[in-house]
């Protein structure tokens, strides 16, 4: 069980979490709840993996899995921001149609071997002794551009102008309408925002961290840990990137703990019976529960927290004070 | 030489809602520079017109000129780019952002990035020319509630408005703040701009108005009138069509035993604020007393403690028992009966019939409660008969009570409580958006109640409503009472100095 | 002649429309199935015979259909208690799960001696199906109540950690040799079916309808008559509309929430004890063919009501039967999103009207 192994492997798996988590940041800051994110994360990894295997390009298969995933969260908008339907039911449907479609236009993938995303190494900054392997050493670009995403997410939510009017649409969407600024517009394209994220979240698990296609078991409900990572992040990236690397490293040591004879001085119960690795794999579901009630206790101490309108359908001139 | 056309020119407004015309073929023309007031009751449908004029409503039919041009508003940006800024009466500012951040909402400057610090002082210069003063690194939460009127003001004024409306401004401000904002809009209208504001106050309209537009019922009574010599008697009568009495026969009875007490109560708000400090009163068998105060010092607060809504410390008893930090059950169980501030967003269910509101409190007793059932016939024949008592004007007893008017829900939450025959009632802004009709039938009910021996805490902004309906009056400010009088002998100069935190003698 | 559409808030909900978008969302759904089927290579026109045949054939098939309708039906009706409050219950699965491992404790164990009186084994794993699905229920409902803890998130992860631990029993402690399943349970414990009566009546041979219908026909029963007649469904009603009205009326909403959660809990747990009692016989891994997520579109469709759900409930029963037939597999999933996409959006429909205006007569 190598601390560099677990960190790197965490990293890897962590930025699936990442984009899938900040893409619900920027939708939900508008005042939009998407839960569809596991369907649009599974649809986004049979997308990117089928794209890949019928163009030879796995590029070619992330950018289809963007728009997958932004389409089908635009079905979601239309039903929420158009028809003010109720958002967690919409969210829930979702969810199955994106499944639905997944499986099914996904049929006879198992088992295909198209290109994937390759690794690279970033000169420099890999020799740095113990987080330069970890971090900077054979992962995919688009960790990399995670790292970057990270802070650009939360520079834009908190330093610009438009991140201004991003937020004002999530906390209180009257008092942005009544100056003119885009309430409907503005919550179509951060929940489109937040649907391309998803699909990108997916197309990385397909494609790099844990390639293949294997129907629903792909993502394995990482979608809703996704959703959950936000409110414990307290709508911030930082804490979800953060959120998000810590998720991978369990996932990572859970494996690890598996394979050894002696664990800790004693004999591996894992090594005499596998079976017991299903306890193991309770763990991440577990540790979101917690991790929600943390994030909840805080969200009800803070008052700050979650954006005041989300959820809440707006109608422009309501009646009736 | 030709006049300066005038600022606004509405003609032949025509605008409808489902199941009601709310302005029908309506006139107003605003001249610049001037203040004209726009009169009417709750429901008239004043906010209505002023909200084509903002741009979030668009007339069925009818033309609207602002300084001359003929103009078509799709949204409020629109009006904006005509230089018409509105201050509503419910703010439009995010809690959570600064002074600044709010101002220059929607603006296309700062470009991208933001630094603050030269709009900071652009709006500086801005609030000393007007006289708006308020800290522009401050967050709207933490401002007063006329602190942060000024801030809409000033988000007006920041985008170049010339002519304003203003949403019945005073509705939230303490007597002295209201003689600031009057300053302020002289001062303003001396510096060219002009001014529309709402209200139903008519002492307000006489004060400050140069011109009068009345509207009763969607309809316009009085055309730009100019104000010389109009009374407030005058107005009255083109807001009713017909003399409106403006006190009500309360006739002086035995008071009976304290009914409820409350010993040095104190509370904090959502905020983590103190809300309620020290608060020590009673109210005896049919006995009205009033609160009063300006809005946010502590009436919520006031209710909720004594309802089981919230927490306190001290003590609050009914008769003798202590009924403060129990769930709501104690206190309705105590027989204390709860008239609510926010009639549809507490008071009732929009979606369930009007037989599920009626029996809200009290199904759980016979007959319409029996164990575990509940006796939905006699449930819906109980909701007929309160119906029909209370004129309560619905389609059927089993619409949605959200379909009902205002004046309608809240006669049913009044025909609701009454009917529970309670001990104590604690009655926050009954007639609140009522029309004059509807007031007058509150004030009926809740004096008959007083009659019958009930004791009723009212909780209202309305200073007629307090002296009209209350043997006593409290005045709270900043969640202490500042004094309490007798409503014979109170004079409204001293209850303005109380609710602005002077202290008075205890009677 | 110009004319123009104009949409305006409806006053009043006709009463033939809640049904009709139901139904047309049905239509729809099934319209656009067949479409994306055709694409993917299928032949959607085969399909809808199979369906037809599931529904409307011959009595074994309907049979079969019924068998796969019980669990839905049951399901769908702790959905539908849930949901009437505004708590999102979406671990039916999971509770179903729980529900199938307390049942199978009594056997397995077991609990009590398998020779005694078959009634005391029914009605023993009727009670530990309960009390697990329960359980199942009151987690998320206590962590709602308590903390304010999103129970879409909480009762989804618990759908994963009781599979788990459903497997680890399966393939360890109670696996029949070695193989990923346990032992075909005595048939005391199988809830009688009306094939046992094949002997006396040659007609019923191979008819696996089996006592758990009757459970699901009187739980819809049950929750009807606490929606309608009692004071518990009242106050449901009322939490669910307006959760500060019913605080303000003195309604304990935590306690309410917990006991609604346990509920639903329970009964879809007695779901997953009627499958395994009545249709599998045996604990393993695969026991639902997400019932437990089918139930939820059940209750929607069928707008909550406890006896609407069960012709619903047939005619999903109907798709899942059918759906054996077709590949590709998740056909049937799709088919469900859609439905459920559909009938939200139709639901608009409830609370605007559109128009068509004249528009001279207008100005005029």
């Amino acid at each position: 069980m190598n601390l560099e192994i677990i960190l790197h492997a965490g990293i890897a798996t962590g930025s699936v979490l990442l984009f899938a988590a900040i893409g619900e940041i920027f939708a939900e800051r508008s005042g939009i709840l998407n839960l569809g994110v596991e369907g649009m994360m599974l649809l986004g990894a049979m997308a990117g993996f089928g794209t890949s295997l019928a163009t030879n390009n796995a590029w070619f298969g992330v950018s289809v899995a963007i728009l997958a995933g932004g389409l089908l969260s635009l079905a979601h908008g239309l039903v929420t921001i158009q028809f003010q339907a109720d958002q967690v039911v919409s969210g829930l449907s979702l969810t199955f149609l994106g499944t639905g479609l997944a499986l099914v236009l996904g049929e006879g993938l198992t088992g295909e071997t198209p290109p994937l995303l390759l690794d690279y190494n970033i000169p420099l900054l890999q020799s740095i002794p113990f987080l330069g392997p970890a971090l900077f050493k054979e992962h995919g670009l688009l960790v990399y551009m995670g790292y970057i995403f990270t802070p650009l997410s939360w520079l834009f939510i908190h330093k610009t102008r438009p991140g201004m009017h991003l937020r004002a649409v999530g906390e209180k969407p009257a008092a942005a309408d009544t100056v003119g600024v885009n309430v409907y517009g503005l919550r179509y394209l951060y929940t489109f925002v937040g649907g391309c994220f998803a699909g990108l979240a997916g197309a990385m698990i397909s494609l790099s961290v844990s390639p293949g296609w294997y129907s629903t078991q792909t993502t394995s409900g990482q979608g809703w840990i996704a959703i959950a990572l936000v409110i414990f992040a307290q709508w911030n990236p930082f804490r979800a990137a953060l959120g998000g690397y810590l998720f991978g490293m369990l996932r990572r040591l859970i494996l690890d703990l598996q394979g050894p004879r002696i664990l800790l001085g004693f004999v591996n119960p894992l090594y005499i019976n596998s079976n017991y690795s299903f306890f193991l794999i309770m763990i991440p579901y577990l540790l979101t529960i917690i991790a929600l009630i943390f994030g909840s206790r805080a969200v009800a101490r803070n008052k700050t927290g979650s954006p005041a309108a989300l959820g809440i359908p707006y109608i422009r001139g309501e009646r009736g004070q | 030489m030709t006049p300066n056309p005038p600022a606004v020119e509405m003609k032949n407004i025509v605008i409808a809602f489902p199941g009601v015309l709310a302005n029908d073929h309506v006139n107003l023309t605003l001249q610049e520079g001037e203040i004209h007031a726009l009169l009417g009751e709750n429901g008239a449908g004043k906010s209505t017109l002023m909200n084509a004029l903002a741009g979030l409503y668009k007339p069925v039919s009818g033309t609207i000129r602002v300084k001359g041009d003929l103009v078509n508003f799709n949204s409020p940006r629109d009006a904006i780019s005509k230089g018409i800024g509105m201050v509503h009466q419910h703010f439009m500012l995010v809690p959570t952002q600064t002074v600044t951040e709010n101002i220059l909402l929607g603006l296309k400057e700062p470009r991208f990035a933001m630094s603050l610090k030269k709009y900071d002082q652009k709006i500086t210069e801005l609030q000393e020319k007007y006289g708006l003063f308020v800290n522009p690194s401050t967050k709207i939460w933490q401002l007063s509630v006329g602190e942060q009127q000024r801030v809409e003001i000033l988000k007006t004024l920041y985008r170049g408005a010339d002519i304003l409306i203003l949403d019945e401004p005073t509705a939230v401000l303490s007597p002295r703040e209201i003689g600031e904002l009057m300053e302020t809009m002289r001062s303003m209208t001396e510096q060219g701009k002009s001014i529309i504001f709402i209200t139903h106050k008519l002492g307000e309209v006489v004060d400050i108005a140069d011109r009068v537009t009345v509207l009763r019922k969607g309809v316009v009574t009085a055309e730009g009138e100019s104000m010389k010599g109009v009374t407030k008697k005058d107005l009255a009568h083109r807001m009713v069509g017909r003399e409106v009495v403006f006190t009500i026969e309360r006739e002086s009875h035995d008071l009976g035993d304290i009914v409820m007490e409350m010993e040095n109560v104190s509370a904090i708000n959502n905020r983590g604020l103190p809300a309620l400090r020290n608060v020590s009163l009673n109210v005896r068998r049919g006995e009205i007393l009033g609160i009063a105060g300006v809005g946010g010092n502590g009436q919520s607060e006031l209710a909720e403690v004594i309802t089981g809504l919230r927490d306190c410390t001290g003590r609050i008893t009914i008769q003798g028992e202590v009924i403060n930090n129990y769930p709501p059950i104690q206190a309705i169980n105590h027989g204390v009966s709860h008239i609510p501030e926010d009639r549809t967003a507490v008071g009732t269910a929009p979606s369930l019939s009007l037989t599920d509101n009626t029996i809200m409190k009290g199904y759980r007793d016979k007959p319409i409660g029996d164990g575990w059932r509940i006796n939905f016939q006699v449930a819906n024949e109980h909701t007929r008969k309160l119906k029909n008592k209370y004129n309560i004007l619905a389609p059927s007893i089993q619409t949605p009570a959200g379909k009902l008017s205002g004046g309608n829900l809240q006669k049913l939450i009044l025909a609701r409580e009454i009917n529970s025959e309670p001990i104590f009632m604690v009655a926050m802004q009954p007639t609140r958006g009522l029309d004059v009709g509807a007031i007058e039938d509150i004030w009926a009910l809740l004096l008959e109640q007083r009659q019958n021996g009930s004791a009723i805490l009212l909780i209202s902004e309305e200073l007629d409503e307090l002296f009209s309906l209350s043997d006593r009056i409290a005045v709270i400010s900043e969640g202490r009472i500042m004094g309490i009088v007798e409503s014979e002998n109170a004079d409204i100069d001293q209850i303005g100095m109380m609710m602005t935190g002077m202290q008075q003698e205890r009677e | 002649m110009a004319m123009r559409l104009r949409i305006e808030q409806r006053v009043n909900v006709p009463k033939w429309l809640p049904p009709t978008t139901s139904i047309g969302s049905v239509v729809v759904a099934f319209l656009l199935g067949g479409v994306i089927f055709k694409i993917v290579g299928g032949k959607p026109l085969q399909a809808l015979k199979f369906f037809f045949q599931a529904v409307f054939g011959n009595w074994a098939v309907f049979s079969d259909t019924m068998v796969k309708a019980t669990p839905l039906i049951i399901i769908g009706v702790a959905c539908a208690i849930a949901f009437k409050m505004r708590l999102w219950n979406i671990g039916a699965e999971g509770q179903f799960y729980a529900g199938a491992f307390g049942a199978s404790m009594v056997v397995l164990v077991p609990l009590i001696p398998l020779d005694s009186p078959k009634v005391l084994i029914i009605v023993l794993m009727m009670v530990m199906g309960m009390i697990f699905g329960g359980i199942w229920g009151f987690i998320p409902g206590y962590l709602r109540a308590k903390y304010k803890v999103n129970e879409i998130i909480t009762t989804l992860m618990l759908n994963y950690i009781i599979i788990n631990w459903n497997n680890f029993w399966i393939f360890d402690q109670w696996s029949d040799r070695g193989f990923q399943m346990t032992a075909t349970f005595d048939r005391v414990a199988w809830l009688p079916r009306l094939t046992d009566y094949a002997k006396e009546i040659k007609a019923l041979s191979g008819v696996t309808l089996h006592l758990g219908v009757v459970f699901g026909l009187v739980a819809a029963i049950i929750v009807w008559w606490i929606f309608r007649y009692s004071r518990w469904g009242y106050e449901i009603k009322l939490i669910g509309d307006n959760p500060n009205a019913a605080r303000y009326a003195g309604i304990n909403i935590s306690k309410n929430i917990i006991l609604v959660m346990t509920f639903s809990g329970a009964l879809a747990g007695l779901a997953g004890m009627s499958e395994i009692s009545g249709v599998v016989h045996r604990l393993q891994e695969s026991i639902s063919p997400g019932y437990g997520f089918t139930g939820i579109i059940v209750a929607w469709l069928a707008k909550l009501n406890p006896f609407a759900i069960i012709p619903v409930s047939v005619l999903f029963a109907g798709l899942i039967v059918a759906g054996r037939e077709i590949q590709p597999a998740g056909m049937s999933f799709l088919l469900q999103g859609i439905i459920l996409f559909m009938l939200i959006s139709s639901d608009v429909l409830l609370r605007y009207r559109i128009m068509i205006i004249n528009t001279e007569e207008e100005l005029a």
